[in-house]
């Protein structure tokens, strides 16, 4: 079996790194934290991974906006190098403000399906109530094309942000994100049906919780996969048995899975 | 050189967050007439560029292009009728966003000068001036930190300050007669009395030189009752209803004597660094301290708070060689926050703002620096409203083998981190002082001004430089700043300080404010010549600044040069050691109180649905979720649990390795209202209060480690100083008894506003107790909320006639006089029992009784789990003169637990408590009701859990 090397971005505001590289070492790769510098200093190192993750934190305090001033960076540093890594048929998914810069960026969702970066379709602005929300979501995949995704398996993480919602430029964007596949995940409830806050913490548009690209290979969510890879981490864990499963950890299996082939 | 302005709003269909919170915020000022309130983001840019690369930094950086729109220079008002409000910062105030935004300018090729931000309020609608003046005051500006502009015209202030000069400035105090002295310690706002500054007098006669600025602002800085304690190392004189007790050292003879008495050996560094140290397990151990950060946060809530918790982050992060921060707690007291408008005097902000600001502070810096906040409290008591109470705590872990600093002669001092500005001048002093009405005007400098992310990037940085060993000793630079931390870390040895290669945010600043700047994100670490290019090339590999400015040397002075130029030179053995000792009266005269007469009832659903909306018991929901308390990936137990994930936890447990299963429990207890029957017994409340929260969720009786923060009055009194000194007491007995040692602790003192009118108020005497210890297997731990029907219910230990000071009592008007008392030796049984019943899988839920006794217990546990209770007061253990229904359903007696036991259980659960105080009180059951009866059946309880609930829900939720 191949072995599947991951690449955990660190910059300044960054602070999910540790348990994401844990998270995809649970998963079976092997994963290292890289400081956004030492990328640009020597971009040639992305060759060395097949995953590359972006993982939560407040970048650059999120100031402006959640996930701007790092998707600025990345953009007038790293842009190309990014493409070529998505284009080698490699893996892309961000988290929380990792899923905010992709977006920033306008590597997600990729509406026209041409890998161009466009950033004015698609955003993610204030949550409605107007506050950070530490909650757990349902999530409910919204298409079968996305390789982190296990297809109509319904799971259930924490989320933690200030700025979650989803918004498009008009509705024929969002049309076409429905359309072609791009929704990767929608906040519902227990039960799969879709509602208001709490179970759509953050007034996020057709209850999106998470986008996939064109490729099906680059994948941002706001809830937290690496939070949930372990039983007691469940908020009710001490209500079930042993046998409880930990949700987070499809996604980075997938992703390894799809690599091995 | 262009100017640019540019305005940042949403979009028509877009929510204008900031403009509907404003909105908000003004209605509830009662203040009717504005209609719609409309935010912008402005943004000034100075630099050398072009309109066509301006409106890129605007469409590209600026302006979300899918939701905002952006328009370049000042947008006028749409509306027929509105106010504009422009909030400036003040020059010199830390602005990260306008920092980030000259990092991005750069990452697009570009370099600019200044970039400054504002935010915009339009309010529509009829505002007269007066209201104008209301709504900026109380509702969108804070001018100890920010300027306010008016309408469209006028010009923000300028951004620029001049250079400085040396000029050195020597202070005439050998001279000086008592009036004299006491007159400069004021004029310098140095907080110290004549006794001291004769001290100071008599030094240098001694040495036959005037001392400079500089020496007196470092003097008076060390010898502040915030840096050194002093009241609480006084010798104290006690009268205790006529008793009289000596202390020679309160301290050492009270709260360290306990420590060093149980000398338990997991103890590894207690009283001496940032925060105690314990031992976690064979390689790791566990750190935390609990600061205050009340007066900044009475005057600048969100700076305040945000900055009280960005300062305990870097205690752990300066003890030993340095922690790694793992969780955040913070207790928080207020006023009521439904208080009226027109009863908040002069000078001080209603609690409700105050409130808002302070969580959002804590959130906003904790949530940022990557620190999950696990643990917390809310109290509420109109005391609080002119001084409120901020405490934050942080644990940290850090390897066994470097929990000691060994700074060297020769090591380079370096400041890394942040750079200093003048915010936080005066800090240290100013808090050891009590406030006034005028504070807001004088000591807006003290306020201080966070900026997280260099906090986080200088943490990461540590680490690195920790795991590579490049450094010898660390502290951080809290209240004091440099002045205060170069001093303590080169203590024993001499240091040689260049203030000029200092790296400031702005210029104008003089030698002394560089000094004893209290700038925030500023780290202090002594560093070996020869590790030097290593050290700063790490740092700069991540964007963190690092900077030589002195050297350690064996002299025991502490020489301070601007420019090359001695400005400074103190003796360190009288900086540390000069200080006079003092004597103090105190006395504490037991109060006369008695029990009210209240009737007995047949049902008290009422009460106990009042009890649960009031503000001290509702829940907490809408604090605890504006947290992040699973980042880092190891939360265990959550502050809130049950079945929809809303229940009040005991206390939380986190895991702070991936690989292994041991937890850390982490805990507090506080009653202030106790103190104003018996301080002595609100001290043992707190504690059994803090174990019982450990106990109820799987942590270990044997290792619970405790901290103490003293939140007083005005120890000058004789009756306040009594009060403390009888919770001092306390604090020996509880310790000794639980066998938990103090590991670390914190005072803050003069806790008083001074009103117009002279009257002084202080805020209730308020002990809170901070517990932390170890869980062996989190896969045992065990949560408060119901599992199944059929399960039976007990209650382990005595329900007493304990009602002074209760809710019950509060509700009814009333304070009473039976204080809550604690056997120790039965309490540290009942918790050692209960630990083995809980290891042992025998306990499906548990949950103390605190707050509200009995019968809240009961109704959260119901209500967490979703299922119904049905209980029986027979079964209730109970002392001889706890007989009423109300005293058994309400009081609030120490060290009992609620405990949820399957029926195959019983027996094992049976023979482990066999001789203890306990009792079968009933079961879970189906549906949502919770039913209790009295000794002849009758149902005195009978309520909708569902009710019940939304009453404990509801007073909260804002």
């Amino acid at each position: 079996m191949a072995n599947i090397r991951a690449i955990v971005l660190r910059a300044a505001g960054i602070n999910c790194d540790l348990e994401t590289e844990h998270a995809l070492e649970v998963a079976g790769a092997a994963a290292d934290r890289v400081h956004i510098n030492r990328i640009i200093e020597t971009p040639l190192m992305l060759d060395e991974y097949q995953i590359m993750v972006f993982p939560g934190g407040f970048s650059y305090g999120d100031d402006v906006a959640a996930g701007r001033i790092l998707a600025n960076q990345i953009v007038h540093h790293l842009s190309d190098v990014l493409r070529k890594f998505i284009d080698d048929g490699k893996l892309a998914l961000g988290i929380c403000n990792g899923f905010q810069v992709l977006v920033k960026m306008g590597i997600l969702p990729d509406v026209a399906g041409d890998g161009k970066l466009d950033s004015s379709s698609v955003s993610i602005v204030d949550n409605d109530c107007g506050q950070f929300q530490d909650r757990w979501v349902y999530l409910q995949p919204g298409t079968d094309r996305c390789v982190f995704i296990t297809p109509g398996k319904r799971i259930y993480l924490p989320m933690a942000h200030g700025e979650g919602k989803v918004v498009m430029k008009d509705t024929d964007t969002l049309e076409k994100i429905k359309d072609n596949g791009h929704v990767a995940f929608r906040y519902v409830d227990a039960d799969g049906n879709t509602g208001g806050f709490p179970v759509n913490p953050n007034g996020s548009t057709d209850h999106i919780a998470g986008l996939v690209d064109s490729t099906g290979r680059v994948m941002g969510l706001m809830p937290h996969p690496e939070r949930f890879i372990q039983r007691t981490q469940h908020p009710r864990w001490t209500r079930h048995d042993e046998t409880l499963e930990a949700d987070g950890v499809s996604i980075f299996k997938n992703a390894v899975g799809y690599l091995q082939g | 050189m262009n100017q640019w302005r540019f305005e940042v709003f949403s979009k028509d269909g877009f929510v204008d967050v900031f403009g509907a919170e404003a909105a908000e915020d003004i209605k509830e000022l009662g203040i009717d007439s504005v209609g719609e309130v409309h935010f912008s983001k402005v943004f000034l840019i100075e630099a050398d560029i072009d309109e066509a690369f301006a409106s890129r930094i605007a469409n590209e950086l600026l302006c979300d292009s899918v939701s905002q729109e952006c328009f370049p220079g000042r947008k006028e008002s749409r509306a027929s009728e509105s106010v504009i409000i422009e909030v400036h910062l003040k020059s010199g105030v830390t602005d990260p966003v306008a920092e980030s935004v000259v990092t991005a300018i750069k990452d697009m090729g570009k370099d600019v000068d200044v970039v400054r931000t504002a935010r915009k309020y339009e309010l529509v609608g009829h505002v007269t001036d007066e209201q104008c003046e209301l709504i900026t005051r109380r509702a969108l500006a804070n001018d100890c930190i920010e300027d306010v502009i008016y309408g469209s015209d006028a010009e923000p202030p300028s951004a620029h300050t001049s250079p400085y000069e040396l000029k050195i400035n020597k202070i005439e105090i050998t001279t000086l007669d008592d009036d004299g002295l006491a007159a400069l310690s004021g004029k310098m706002d140095m907080f110290l009395d004549v006794i001291e500054m004769r001290c100071i007098q008599e030094y240098y006669r001694s040495i036959g030189c005037e001392p400079t600025d500089i020496e007196l602002e470092m003097i008076a800085q060390t010898w502040s009752e915030h840096c050194v304690h002093k009241t609480l190392k006084s010798s104290v004189d006690f009268d205790f209803d006529g008793e009289k007790i000596h202390f020679d050292n309160l301290l050492k003879e009270t709260v360290f004597k306990a420590t060093q008495d149980l000398d338990k050996d997991w103890c590894i560094s207690v009283f001496v660094d940032d925060a105690g140290i314990v031992e976690f397990d064979d390689d790791m151990a566990v750190c935390f301290k609990v600061e205050t950060h009340n007066h900044p946060s009475a005057l600048d809530p969100y700076g305040g708070a945000a900055t009280g918790i960005g300062g305990v982050i870097r205690d752990p992060m300066g003890t030993g060689l340095g922690a790694k921060p793992i969780a955040n707690t913070d207790i928080f007291c207020f006023g009521e926050p439904d208080m009226k408008l027109e009863d908040v005097p002069k000078g001080v902000l209603h609690p409700r703002r105050v409130m808002k600001g302070v969580v959002a502070g804590v959130r906003d810096y904790g949530n940022r620096m990557g620190i999950p906040t696990i643990n917390g409290a809310l109290y509420f008591d109109e005391r609080y409203m002119a001084n409120p109470l901020v405490f934050c705590g942080n644990i940290g872990v850090l390897d066994r083998k470097k929990c000691f600093s060994k700074p060297e002669v020769g090591n380079l001092i370096m400041v890394v981190g942040g750079r200093t500005g003048r915010d936080g001048i005066h800090g240290a002093t100013f808090s050891s002082g009590a406030m006034t009405h005028e504070h807001e005007d004088i000591f807006s400098h003290a306020v201080q001004i966070g900026n997280p992310i260099v906090e986080k990037k200088m943490l990461d940085t540590l680490l690195q430089a920790r795991e590579r060993g490049l450094y010898e000793a660390i502290g951080d630079c809290g209240a004091g700043g440099l002045s205060s931390q170069v001093g303590e870390l080169t203590e024993k040895f001499g240091a040689e300080v260049e203030l000029k290669d200092i790296p400031l945010k702005y210029d104008g600043l003089n030698y002394t404010e560089i000094w004893i700047s209290e700038a925030q994100e500023r780290m202090v670490v002594a560093v070996r010549p020869e590790k030097l290019d290593e050290i700063s090339e790490l740092f700069a590999s991540e964007d963190v600044e690092a900077t030589v400015i002195g050297t350690i040397t064996n002299d025991k002075k502490l020489k301070l040069s601007y420019d090359g130029e001695l400005v400074g030179e103190l003796d360190m053995q009288f900086l540390h050691h000069g200080l006079p000792k003092y004597s103090r009266q105190a006395k504490w005269t037991t109060p006369k109180l008695s029990e009210p007469t209240i009737a007995e009832k047949s049902s008290y659903d009422d009460d106990l649905m009042k009890i649960l909306s009031q503000f001290n018991v509702a829940s907490k929901e809408w604090v605890i979720r504006q947290y992040d308390h699973e980042v880092q990936g190891g939360s265990v137990i959550k502050p809130l649990t049950g079945v929809d994930n809303d229940g009040p936890g005991d206390a939380s447990v986190i895991r702070p390795k991936f690989d292994s299963d041991r937890g850390v429990a982490v805990a507090c207890g506080m009653n202030p209202v106790y103190g104003d029957l018996d301080p002595y017994w609100m001290a043992l409340s707190g504690i059994d209060e803090a174990v019982r929260n450990i106990v109820c969720v799987g942590g270990r009786p044997d290792r619970i480690a405790i901290l103490d923060n003293f939140c007083w009055g005005d120890c000058k009194k004789p009756e306040t100083l009594g009060a403390l000194v009888r919770t001092s007491q306390a604090c020996y007995d509880g310790a000794m008894g639980f066998q938990t040692p103090f590991i670390s602790g914190k005072d803050s003192l003069n806790n008083e506003f001074i009103n117009e009118d002279g009257t002084a108020v202080s805020i209730p005497h308020t002990l809170l107790i901070s517990a932390m210890s170890i869980v062996d297997d989190v896969n045992k731990c065990v949560t408060m909320d119901v599992k199944a029907a059929g399960n039976l219910l007990f209650v382990v230990g005595k329900t007493k006639n304990e009602l002074g000071g209760s809710h019950y009592y509060k509700i009814a008007g009333e304070l009473g006089a039976n204080v809550p008392k604690v056997d120790i030796a039965v309490a540290a049984e009942t918790a050692k029992r209960l630990h083995q019943a809980i290891t042992a899988g025998l306990a499906a839920s548990c949950h103390d009784c605190s707050e509200g006794g009995l019968a809240v217990a009961l109704a959260e546990m119901a209500f967490a789990g979703g299922l119904g209770i049905e209980a029986d007061l027979r079964g209730l253990p109970v002392s001889g003169d706890c007989v009423r229904v109300d005293t058994q359903l309400f009081s609030e007696s120490n060290s009992r637990y609620v405990v949820e036991v399957e029926p195959g259980n019983y027996d094992a659960f049976a023979k482990l408590m066999l001789d203890m105080p306990f009792g079968q009180i009933g079961e879970v059951v189906l549906g949502k009701k919770l039913i209790v009866k009295d000794g002849a059946g009758n149902s005195v309880i009978d309520s909708d859990t569902a009710v019940l609930k939304s009453v404990w829900q509801e007073p909260l939720s804002l």
